[in-house]
């Protein structure tokens, strides 16, 4: 997986690709820790992830936690298997997907 | 059938994945079952290396095997570690609000409702963990 990040004023935007799965999870969690001091708008961008398993969905879960406090966050460009992830474990009610 | 069998660490899931995406692309599997099978293999194999042998590291096989009539994938994860049976944890409340969300056991949720059949057996010392995807 690769993470590419543009930030600027208080929003962030992460644009993923590859996977997000066990192996890969801990380094965007690793990547938000160091900066998502003080972000107002969040967004991921998932036009180039193929899928996100169960470790993805804690990162976004513990991001969605932090961001209810200090702004907001929003998923964008869901694929069809990501997509279904979301709705079958009701991560569809939790996040701001568009 | 083919099979593998590596030390179950989480920085094999990859290898794992490469192999069985292999014979997957071999049967002419569809992308998205495709997908859903390795989420499936990250939920399974990312169980085995957190949890079989701790604090030891030890071997888990994954074999594949195709089904022709009907289409099918099986794909058969076992290691001899500590008896578990991931059928039986707690289906997660997928109702609550994310401030009252826990994210265990969402893991192998995904996977009993993306794979069509899911079977697990304890057999001379071995978690046998059995899916299978229609294709």
């Amino acid at each position: 997986m690769t993470i590419n990040m543009i930030s600027e004023d208080n929003q962030i935007i992460l644009s993923l690709s590859g996977r997000l799965d066990a192996t890969n999870a801990p380094k965007l969690e690793a990547e938000l820790k160091k900066s998502i001091n003080g972000v107002e708008k969040l967004v991921f961008d998932f036009k180039e992830l193929e899928y996100i398993s169960s470790a993805g969905l804690r990162v976004l879960l513990n991001s969605q936690k932090v961001m209810n406090k200090q702004g907001e966050m929003i998923v964008r460009n869901v694929n069809d298997t990501i997509a279904d992830v979301f709705e079958i474990t009701g991560f569809v009610d939790i996040l701001t997907i568009e | 059938m083919k099979e593998l069998t590596v030390d179950a660490t989480v920085d094999n899931i990859t290898s794992v994945t490469d192999f069985v995406d292999e014979q997957l692309n071999a049967f002419g599997c569809p992308l998205k079952a495709k997908m859903q099978i390795d989420i499936a293999i990250d939920e399974l194999f990312g169980n085995i290396a957190h949890y079989a042998y701790k604090p030891d590291v030890g071997p888990a096989t994954v074999r594949v095997e195709e089904n022709e009539n009907p289409p099918a994938v099986i794909i058969t994860f076992i290691d001899h570690g500590v008896q578990y049976d991931p059928l039986s944890a707690e289906e997660p409340d997928i109702t609550l609000s994310a401030e009252e969300r826990r994210v265990g056991g969402l893991g192998i949720y995904i996977v009993k409702k993306s794979m069509d059949e899911i079977t697990y057996e304890y057999k001379d010392g071995q978690n046998i963990l059995k899916i299978k995807k229609n294709i």
